[in-house]
């Protein structure tokens, strides 16, 4: 498997850690426990399709990127920093 | 008074010879990360070219010359490699000293891809791989920041701790290597 860094351009993944879904670039605001926190920490949807991750390019430039695959076919549709993804969110 | 002895990282190891492949230890008079503050990416690459002649690298880039470059070695970070920074920059840019902190090779020679080759999942087909670019990448199980600097000249930066190992690999590269182009 390979993933096209925006940075570093197409690396092998043996360059890249996955940490988890996208979910964790969604912080439920303020610290009291809710649902919301539950949902951040524990639950995740085991999609057989598209999904979108968090991996970190650790062993390149060190960038965290928000990469959507398809977990059936392994296919790469779509890598961007997640510091672009979140600037576009807010 | 203990009377210390400054030793480089590779002391004692280089250099080596092997099959027209030589590895050398370069030991440049500082080594300086810029991180430039968001939005001031300009203003740092123009004062760094104003002090030192040449601007901050886009990544996968290296800008100046021997004896004094700026390299892109991840993301929103670039080493001056060689001559000092002056700390007008830090207006612009976190500075860090690393001059003591890596280990930095030259390898040279004929075919020193084909060594490179079994170290670094890089592409580094001249065509593709060319003088002036930079990669932060591995070599081996170390992270590494590999530039091109010449047709057959590389120079190969690891962090001071594993200067041993990495001499270590790069010497077994070479030995493979050679041991198959005495088999043609």
């Amino acid at each position: 498997m390979r993933i096209r860094c925006p940075l570093c351009g197409d690396r092998d993944s043996r360059e890249f850690t996955c940490m988890g879904h996208e979910t964790y670039m969604h912080r439920p605001a303020g610290e009291g426990w809710g649902p919301a926190w539950d949902s951040y920490l524990h639950l995740r949807d085991n999609p057989a399709g598209v999904t979108r991750d968090l991996w970190y390019h650790g062993a390149g430039c060190t960038a965290w990127l928000l990469v959507e695959r398809d977990t059936t076919t392994h296919d790469i549709l779509r890598v961007e920093l997640a510091s672009d993804a979140k600037r576009g969110n807010a | 008074m203990v009377k210390l002895v400054e030793k480089t990282p590779a002391e004692g190891l280089l250099p080596l010879e092997i099959n027209g492949i030589s590895l050398t230890e370069l030991v440049p008079a500082a080594i300086t990360s810029l991180m430039p503050f968001d939005g001031q990416e300009a203003a740092a690459s123009a004062l760094l070219s104003s002090l030192l002649g040449m601007e901050c690298p886009h990544p996968n880039r290296s800008t100046g010359r021997d004896g004094a470059r700026a390299v892109w070695v991840g993301r929103g970070q670039i080493f001056v490699v060689g001559k000092a920074v002056d700390a007008s920059v830090a207006r612009h840019a976190a500075l860090t000293d690393q001059s003591d902190a890596w280990a930095v090779f030259s390898l040279q020679g004929h075919g020193v891809e084909d060594v490179l080759a079994r170290l670094t999942p890089l592409d580094l087909n001249r065509a593709v791989f060319k003088r002036g670019h930079a990669a932060r990448s591995l070599l081996g199980h170390m992270s590494a920041v590999i530039l091109r600097t010449g047709e057959n000249t590389f120079e190969i930066m690891v962090f001071r701790s594993m200067a041993r190992t990495a001499v270590h690999e790069l010497e077994t590269a070479m030995r493979a290597v050679a041991a198959r182009d005495a088999l043609r």
